[in-house]
């Protein structure tokens, strides 16, 4: 038998914070699909081994700096789930009072430098987060997410070789979903294995299975210890799946049922479900106990954002200028 | 008073500022041992080290989103990029992301940084190291644009600007390095958003910024021989825009002028414009001129770029238009 290094206690936590993103995910799409709330939302069911993985592997008192696809490393961080799904909403019990929504969340409390709606453009942000670390000798980390589609644009290079001239504590986190919105990363670049870029700025890099939870949280701990002993940067891909199309208007013509369903196999939760129960580190009641918890706390978040208040339009001007 | 140039008065006030916070630092192209593209960082990294005057590779979207970075954590970067005809490489970074980062997350976080630029026409550069582009900047909400004319707005400007909590554009003048004039001892800070009336005067309203209050003032002197008494308003501040300082100039001289080295067509003339007549239009005995650089991008020869830019034979038609 496969030997599962993890306590009861954190593979529960493991499982529990990736049922958080999944039913999230899910119930955003039900939502969305019922007009219930407008926008876009980019979500992240399918790689939930990411955020929840990486996360572990750090500190709770680490950075992270998130992207447009950004609901499950805000939820991977602690945030307040309540308060996530109020944001989403547009509402004024939002995590950012309203006024950034799904590309925009943010958290200071759990060390969430915030997400941004321009692909790669947390990349240089994140360096000088971790610039800032240096600076005051800290000893923690900023991990920096990313998409397959963000390692094409001209701040991953200029951001990744500052950070190597500098020495900086930061992981780049390159979550390899395959596709940016349309384009497949193996007709975009010459290669599948996207980690290979580090090598041109002298900075370790190693690609993951992003699908394993476990897997991902290990590999960012060693980089991570590495960062805080003043060795640098790496860059870690993590080889995964987003199940829903790029935003709720993607039909996904460009990709096959037979593929999704090849990903979906490969599933994060049940990956790892099966895995400790069979290992005997937790039962199979109490994940059903775990998986029926997170139901009920996310139909009370979404209760919570359906109950809340509007911002007044008296709230508009504020916030502007600190 | 003693006099300094321009140049030393901004390095006065960026060791002044690494003096006073420790949290300050620089970072940017070519301002260590080489003393920034126009010496304002000269002697700085001799006396602060390689950790608080940061030589980068040439990568304005990494620097100003490094700066960003560092500011959301606490720090008081300020980040040169080396001419403001280079800002389009980080102009992602600095509109899209400092500007909105307060606002979009609520107030949560705030990023207090300096980009310090230089612009301008005169030695003859060419199309991609002359240009006037501010407002590429005083349309984002979010930004705060600071242009100073004289050696002590400069100083007191940037401290000011380096003390603010958000992200201020910093643009100066590179014909305006060498030029001296008095500067304060001691702590000296220009509150942000404040204009300052230049020359007084009851005929005419001429209201301007960076090097062009200059050529405002010259023309003013030619004037005042004719008869003709200018006021001239260095708004110093673009954003946020001191317009009670010169609306209560126009509500005097009755005739507003509009002054500035960059093309008339989106140029920030258009908006001060806009503004006086808003809010002064029954003042008004005329409309309102505006001088500003024909809409060609800056040429090379030297007389092209000369015959581009205002001037002060263009000043002085514009207020005798004014006037008329």
């Amino acid at each position: 038998m496969e030997e599962v290094n993890v306590k009861k206690e954190e593979a529960a936590k493991l499982l529990r914070q990736m049922y958080q993103i999944r039913f999230f995910e899910d119930k955003i799409m039900e939502l969305l699909g019922q007009n219930v709330i407008d926008g876009g939302s980019h979500l992240y069911a399918g790689e939930e081994a990411v955020a929840v993985g990486s996360c572990a592997g750090i500190r709770p008192d680490d950075w992270i700096a998130s992207t447009h696809r950004g609901h499950g490393h805000a939820i991977a961080k602690g945030g307040v789930i309540s308060e996530l799904m109020a944001e989403i909403f547009g509402k004024v019990t939002g995590c950012c009072k309203g006024k950034g929504g799904s590309l925009h969340l943010c958290d200071p409390a759990t060390r969430n430098l915030g997400a941004t709606g321009i692909v790669g453009a947390n990349i240089p942000v994140a360096v000088g987060a971790a610039l800032a670390l240096k600076k005051d000798k800290s000893e923690n980390v900023v991990l920096c997410y990313f998409g397959d589609g963000a390692i094409n644009q001209g701040v991953f290079h200029e951001s990744m070789n500052m950070a190597a001239v500098w020495k900086l504590p930061v992981l780049f986190i390159c979550e390899n979903n395959l596709y940016g919105m349309s384009g497949a990363v193996n007709r975009v670049t010459t290669t599948n294995d996207l980690y290979t870029r580090s090598s041109a700025y002298g900075v370790p890099g190693e690609a993951v299975d992003g699908m394993d939870v476990l897997a991902v949280k290990e590999i960012v701990m060693k980089y991570a210890e590495k960062a805080r002993k003043g060795e640098g940067p790496s860059l870690i891909e993590c080889k995964t799946y987003r199940y829903y199309g790029h935003s709720r208007s993607d039909p996904r013509a460009y990709r096959t049922k037979d593929e999704e369903k090849e990903w979906q196999a490969k599933d994060p939760i049940l990956k790892f479900r099966s895995k400790v129960i069979l290992a005997g580190i937790i039962s199979e009641a109490v994940c059903d106990d775990i998986r029926a918890e997170v139901k009920q706390e996310i139909e009370d978040a979404v209760r919570f954002a359906m109950n809340s208040p509007w911002p007044k339009p008296e709230e508009v001007t504020e916030d502007l200028f600190a | 008073m003693r006099e300094i140039a321009y140049w030393q008065a901004l390095n006065e006030a960026l060791q002044e500022e690494m003096e006073r916070d420790p949290n300050v630092f620089l970072l940017g192209e070519d301002i260590g041992v080489y003393g920034g593209a126009y010496g304002v960082t000269r002697g700085l990294l001799e006396k602060y080290g390689p950790e608080r005057v940061m030589d980068t590779a040439i990568s304005e979207s990494a620097i100003t989103g490094a700066a960003i970075g560092a500011a959301m954590m606490g720090k008081r970067p300020v980040a040169e990029i080396m001419y403001v005809d280079f800002m389009g490489q980080a102009m992602d970074q600095l509109c899209n992301q400092a500007a909105k980062i307060r606002y979009m997350f609520g107030g949560k976080f705030k990023a207090p940084m300096v980009m310090r630029t230089e612009g301008g026409a005169g030695r003859t550069l060419g199309a991609h190291h002359s240009q006037s582009l501010e407002h590429w900047f005083t349309g984002i909400p979010g930004l705060k644009v600071v242009m100073p004319s004289t050696p002590a707005d400069a100083k007191g400007l940037l401290k000011a600007s380096i003390r603010d909590d958000n992200p201020v554009v910093f643009i100066e003048h590179k014909m305006l390095y060498k030029e001296k004039g008095p500067v304060p001892d001691g702590d000296h800070v220009v509150p942000l958003g404040v204009a300052d009336v230049k020359r007084q005067g009851k005929d005419v309203t001429v209201v301007s910024y960076s090097r062009t209050v200059l050529v405002a003032l010259e023309a003013a002197k030619i004037l005042e021989a004719e008869g003709i008494d200018v006021e001239v308003i260095d708004v110093r501040t673009l954003a946020p825009l001191d317009i009670k300082t010169i609306v209560d100039s126009v509500k005097k001289t009755n005739r507003a002028v509009v002054a500035h080295e960059a093309c008339k067509t989106g140029g920030f003339g258009g908006e001060i414009g806009m503004q006086i007549i808003e809010n002064a239009f029954d003042y008004l005995d005329g409309p309102v001129k505006r001088v500003a650089a024909i809409d060609v991008p800056i040429p090379k020869s030297p007389v092209l770029e000369q015959y581009v830019i205002p001037t002060k034979d263009s000043i002085i038609k514009a207020v005798k238009e004014a006037l008329a």
